[in-house]
């Protein structure tokens, strides 16, 4: 977890729940530090979708709702 | 015939299907879901023959790292991948979850599942209809699971759906093909094609379903849950094959009673 000690955290909410980050965190610095491979996820931002493109750049806000899906078995 | 040989790989004897602009060697698309590892699902999806393979779209779990993901252990296998909407009770549900689908890449199919009963998993055909024709104005090819309602397969196929999906029997029941006359009252009126999703528990039902004149069929798990599921892949690619040249030779008629084959001349000690 990117948990911090230091008082510049944000919270954001991805998934249904909190989740403490540091203050600047970009949404690639997020899903890197979840080893998540940004490759195979596809994230919304407060109801946005966001471009792989710009998950390099955009940095999360207090508040933000992210939802960060991928694909599963299904019919 | 040794068993090696009824499995040896070879092309399709019948054609394959053209949805949405693109065309598809296989007739059997497979869904991805309920395999009791990846490894299994990737050898039915060679031994079916498949070239499409359905996903769903779900969160991932940000307290633990997913192994891979599915797209990772499906990439070598070249099918194209169809996202589903399943899940969803609303047209904008389904229209938030297929956008979420094409943002990851990989084409703009979609099938489109807008339920309306827990326990049957129909379709609600009204929020189908409609969520179909807000993403085909937004471009994707959709391709809408639905009831076995001609009405409503046309009423799918005037909204811009590049397919329509009925079901032959409820999701995961393996009930088979309930209503023939109903699956051939929608291959008549659609000029789409038409692709059974749904029902088929085993060859005979592929086939049965194939000899109506569809177009292809999808299924999960009657393969997935098959106790061989591999073998059971092989013999759903047997079994659609079957169907369509059947249905493409064009049965003898149904009679009564019984003619016979060998001629009444010449019997013998008349």
């Amino acid at each position: 977890m990117s948990r911090t000690r230091t008082a510049s955290t944000i919270d954001v909410v991805a998934n249904g729940e909190s989740h403490t980050i540091p203050d600047g965190q970009t949404l690639a610095g997020f899903l890197a530090a979840r080893d998540l491979d940004p490759d195979v996820v596809v994230v919304e931002r407060n109801g946005e979708i966001v471009p792989r493109s710009r998950f390099g750049e955009l940095r999360l806000e207090t508040g933000d709702r992210l939802e960060v899906v991928h694909f599963v078995g299904g019919g | 015939m040794s068993g090696e040989a009824v499995t040896t790989e070879r092309a399709s004897e019948v054609g394959g299907m053209t949805i949405g602009g693109r065309t598809f060697g296989s007739r059997l698309i497979l869904g991805s879901g309920r395999f009791d590892s990846p490894d299994t699902l990737v050898r039915c999806v060679e031994t079916s023959g498949a070239e499409i393979v359905t996903v769903a779209v779900r969160r991932v779990s940000l307290d633990r790292a997913d192994e891979g993901g599915l797209l990772r252990h499906l990439e070598g296998t070249g099918v194209m991948i169809l996202p589903n909407t399943a899940g969803c009770y609303t047209a904008e549900q389904a229209v938030r979850v297929a956008r979420l689908a094409r943002a990851a890449g990989l084409s703009e199919f979609v099938k489109l599942e807008v339920i309306g009963d827990e326990r049957t998993l129909y379709p609600d055909v009204v929020e189908l209809v409609r969520a179909t024709r807000t993403l085909v104005d937004e471009g994707f090819v959709v391709l809408p699971y639905t009831s076995d309602d001609v009405v409503v397969a046309r009423r799918l196929e005037e909204a811009g759906a590049a397919a329509v999906m009925p079901l032959a029997s409820p999701i995961g029941s393996g009930l088979g093909v309930v209503d023939p006359l109903s699956l051939r009252f929608i291959r008549d009126a659609v000029a789409i094609p038409v692709i059974v999703d749904a029902g088929v528990g085993t060859a005979s039902d592929a086939t049965v379903a194939m000899e109506l004149g569809v177009d292809g069929i999808l299924m999960n798990t009657a393969i997935a849950m098959a106790e061989d599921p591999v073998k059971m892949a092989r013999a759903m690619r047997l079994a659609i094959e079957a169907g369509r040249l059947a249905f493409e030779a064009g049965r003898m008629p149904r009679r009564e009673w019984a003619r016979p084959t060998s001629p009444d001349e010449g019997r013998v000690g008349e």
